[in-house]
């Protein structure tokens, strides 16, 4: 399968903002977030159509959301998840002695994976913070 | 049905004061006036709110009394070392104080949402200083705004419409007229075209114009707008002119940007990618404008070089002060966080970070910071204040804030409540609940109680007030 190499950005976006008052454990929440807007071109480069899930991956971990077409290009090499659980396993965790970790312009491998599925909330905080002792 | 009008719009930092809320069985049934995220706030809230505060029991929640929940939350934070109070954000300035001063008597460190947003901007602001103003001058005389790595559209989907470019301003007026012309040439553009194509019979293909110029002149009639962004936003579309910088470049191009402002020459021929003509003559329209404003987003504080580039954009708006007037506002997320910063401030002295751990307040941002300690595995409990850290946050650093006891005062169900071991549902501030909130200028406004919390939902002070009450009877005996 092709890999491809992007900048990964990460931040609001408006119906990320109106999904969240919906609550986040609401369908329309996943929806919202757990998605990266791919350029056309590089939606080609990858053979991928809209939907499609794909695994970001970075130094820092990996999480696969699904393809989704950017309206407002062109910006091939950049893709963009809006800000929330799904995008935060993959941002880099680094703050440079000032507090602030990176969750822009990450270095990041794109990755189309067909068979897999964009875990549920629950599934995906299962699986990052692990049962644990008091859970 | 009741009608209430000139309701504040908890949301985002513009803090709205126009909104139209009409009330039916203490339920809010219809808006006026909001954007799609206000909009959506105000229909829906409390969707899946728990009735009654929560407990875990067994690894699992449980519900349980106010007086329940206060008192396993007092019991963690004194059994706690070093307990980490985070949030704030979204809850008002009252609720604030008592934060601050729970998070002293229990030798904690407390921190708010701008540690992870705006804090590189405090930083920079800190070492240049910031010329700043309200956002009531920027309506009426701003001729020139600039938005750099922020979409307001997204982010703060009024602002645009109510203080900058699209608000009819006493001396400016609004940049709609303009807007509309380029959209329809845009059309006729697009008819002509298809027109031409079906009679030549092949498709035509124009060069896409990547830096097209810059409008050079500032008209005295209509306000002009500036996009530079990483990516073409719902914003940029409506700019007159879109400078697209590749990512973690936008130091060199502000910092090429003040030279040109300073009549220094550039000996190369482009900056980042971006031809220097383009720079030269984006520099002539700032200083030609007679009022222009400078909006930066987190475009500047999340990426490479972090709070330096802030630096270079408030060194910018410096040097263009000797030529014009130029103004600069960090575009604030939450509606409260300008609120908590500056409740932060006069209280301790410090804006965010602070540590009380010592018995004083001690601030050092990488050290005192909440991503540096979550990640350090130094905090042994948490209280979190109406946000959510688990989602947000880097999943290396939610891991430690999961792993140790955690209280979680939030109206919403999030995934840091669900991984929390007590939780208070509480009430909606600005909705359920009175408040004082810091809009992005600095300007104080209070938020209105349209509708009556449930019974078991308090104000966020009001079980920060009792969480602290019962801390001191256990410590005091």
């Amino acid at each position: 399968m092709r890999k491809l190499k992007v900048y990964l950005l990460t931040g609001r976006t408006i119906e990320q903002g109106k999904a969240k008052e919906f609550g986040k454990t609401s369908n329309l929440y996943k929806d919202s977030v757990a998605v990266c807007y791919i350029d056309p071109s590089d939606m080609k480069t990858l053979g991928i159509k809209s939907n499609t899930p794909v695994k970001v991956s970075t130094d820092f971990g990996s999480v696969v959301v699904r393809a989704e077409k950017s309206s407002r290009g062109s910006h091939p090499g950049v893709v963009y998840i809006p800000y929330g659980p799904w995008a935060n396993q993959v941002v880099d965790p680094e703050t440079h002695g000032i507090g602030m970790p990176s969750f822009k312009g990450v270095p990041a491998v794109l990755e189309p994976v067909p068979g897999e599925k964009v875990k549920e909330i629950e599934e995906l905080l299962r699986d990052s913070f692990g049962e644990g002792s008091k859970r | 049905m009741r009608k209430i009008e000139n309701v504040i719009c908890p949301v985002c930092g513009s803090l709205c004061d126009d909104i139209t809320v009409y009330v039916e069985d203490n339920r809010v049934v219809e808006v006026e006036n909001t954007c799609a995220v206000g909009r959506a706030k105000f229909l829906n809230y409390g969707l899946h709110r728990k009735p009654k505060p929560l407990i875990r029991k067994n690894g699992e929640l449980k519900e349980a009394s106010i007086e329940e929940a206060v008192r396993r939350s007092a019991e963690i934070l004194t059994e706690s070392k070093y307990p980490i109070l985070y949030g704030w954000s979204s809850t008002s300035c009252e609720a604030i104080r008592v934060g601050l001063e729970l998070a002293e008597e229990v030798g904690g460190i407390i921190d708010n949402t701008s540690t992870v947003c705006h804090g590189p901007s405090i930083l920079s602001i800190q070492d240049v200083g910031i010329p700043s103003c309200t956002l009531g001058q920027l309506r009426h005389r701003a001729d020139l705004v600039i938005y750099w790595g922020s979409d307001p559209y997204s982010a703060h989907p009024r602002h645009i419409e109510r203080y900058t470019v699209f608000s009819e301003g006493r001396f400016q007026k609004s940049g709609w007229r303009s807007f509309i012309r380029r959209l329809s040439g845009k059309l006729v553009k697009k008819r002509l075209s298809r027109v031409a194509e079906l009679i030549l019979r092949r498709k035509l293909t124009f060069p896409e114009e990547k830096y097209a110029l810059p409008p050079y002149f500032i008209s005295e009639e209509e306000r002009k707008l500036v996009v530079v962004d990483v990516r073409k936003t719902r914003t940029a579309e409506v700019a007159d002119y879109f400078l697209q910088v590749k990512p973690n470049t936008d130091y060199e191009v502000l910092q090429a940007l003040r030279m040109l402002v300073n009549d220094q020459d550039l000996e190369v021929d482009e900056v980042a990618g971006i031809p220097v003509r383009t720079l030269e003559d984006l520099a002539d329209l700032m200083i030609s404008c007679d009022f222009g404003i400078l909006f930066f987003g987190v475009g500047l504080t999340m990426s490479k070089g972090k709070l330096r580039n802030v630096d270079a954009a408030l060194s910018l708006v410096r040097d263009l002060n000797k030529r014009t007037k130029f103004l600069i506002m960090p575009m604030r997320g939450h509606y409260n966080v300008t609120g908590a910063n500056v409740v932060f401030t006069w209280q301790t002295g410090y804006p965010y970070a602070v540590d009380f751990s010592l018995g004083y307040p001690r601030y050092n941002p990488g050290e005192t910071s909440v991503v540096d300690i979550l990640r350090r595995g130094e905090c042994d409990a948490g209280l979190v204040v109406a946000s959510d850290p688990v989602s947000n946050f880097p999943a290396s650093a939610a891991k430690t804030l999961v792993d140790n006891p955690l209280i979680v005062i939030d109206p919403d169900v999030t995934p840091t409540s669900m991984m929390a071991d007590v939780v208070f549902p509480s009430a909606y501030i600005g909705i359920e609940a009175e408040g004082t909130a810091y809009r992005m200028d600095h300007v104080p406004l209070r938020l209105k109680k349209v509708v009556e919390p449930p019974p078991n939902c308090l104000p966020d002070q009001e079980i920060l007030a009792r969480i602290l009450r019962e801390v001191r009877r256990i410590r005091r005996g």
